[in-house]
């Protein structure tokens, strides 16, 4: 199967049948960041990070490490273009910016995303993380990615 | 603690206070008041995106964070609390897979309560990077423990 067709049947998976999980695969990291979709509502999919002891960056705390709510929260970003959009391919990130507003518990943390601009090359993403309050959350985010424009068939 | 002390101190203690880098494999490979340096050994799972091989861009932000923290508490040179404001990456070039990934991170500016610093992160050769940053931190100590300047300014 081509790489193509592997990521349209991942899609075709999560659209009609709410599993993700071939979807996940298609990003090896998130597999290993243990990431969840979930798809309970129609539309745009909400991202879970289960917690476990080895995302902590700080014992003291205990916090989750920076790093991984950044790279939930960019992972969340392209799993969501791969299931709203009709990508051949990963999208490449361009670049990534964000703002941490409270330090990430020692719990489980969502993220949803919203694509405020769709070009032909180019989507920019916001992303959204939050743990217990969805009112209180723990970063936010932007990203741009560079689409697979005029992708040979 | 000399200087010396607290940077051997860092330097021994970072895999185990901070576990999600020891769980990923950075190992610092310098540290002072002017910089810390590290490596990280890729492995299969940090892939983003199989098809074209690349390293998933959020273990280059994880890898960035992480340095630029010990960088602050080394430029600092004493035990202080810190948390990351923000930081933007701009994912200059696909990190591959094969090659480690080195970082550099140094703060270029410190007051009292905040500090600026920069980083980058490159596989073959430092003046080619794969990824440039710029972030922002904050002391989060008492307010009696960041008014105390620590020399190394």
């Amino acid at each position: 199967m081509t790489a193509a067709k592997t990521m349209e049947e991942a899609r075709r998976l999560a659209r009609e049948q709410q599993d993700c999980s071939a979807l996940l695969g298609l990003v090896p990291y998130a597999a290993y960041m243990g990431m969840r979709m979930e798809l309970n509502e129609p539309g745009a999919p909400i991202l879970r990070l289960p917690f476990k002891p080895s995302l902590i960056g700080n014992s003291a705390l205990p916090a989750i490490h920076g790093g991984v709510v950044a790279s939930f929260m960019e992972s969340a970003a392209l799993m969501h273009l791969l299931l709203m959009l009709d990508e051949q391919r990963v999208p490449k990130s361009i670049d990534f910016s964000i703002d941490y507003l409270r330090s990430a518990h020692a719990e489980d943390s969502w993220a949803s995303c919203a694509v405020e601009r769709l070009g032909r090359r180019v989507a920019q993403v916001q992303i959204r993380c939050w743990q217990s309050d969805p009112a209180k959350p723990v970063a936010l985010a932007r990203a741009h990615f560079l689409l697979a424009a005029d992708a040979p068939a | 603690m000399s200087n010396e002390n607290f940077y051997n101190t860092l330097l021994r203690g970072y895999a185990i206070s901070v576990p999600h880098v020891g769980e990923l494999g950075i190992e610092l490979t310098r540290l002072d008041g002017e910089a810390a340096e590290a490596r990280l050994p890729c492995r299969p799972e940090f892939l983003g995106d199989v098809e074209n091989q690349l390293i998933h861009t959020g273990v280059v932000t994880t890898l960035i964070d992480s340095i630029c923290g010990i960088a602050l508490l080394a430029h600092i040179g004493k035990p202080t609390r810190i948390a990351t404001l923000d930081l933007r990456v701009d994912y200059l070039r696909p990190s591959r897979p094969g090659k480690d990934l080195w970082c550099r991170a140094e703060c270029y500016r410190l007051t009292e309560q905040i500090a600026f610093l920069r980083a980058s992160v490159w596989q073959n050769d430092p003046a080619a990077p794969v990824a440039s940053c710029l972030a922002a931190f904050m002391r989060t100590g008492r307010p009696g423990e960041s008014s105390q300047r620590s020399g190394l300014q």
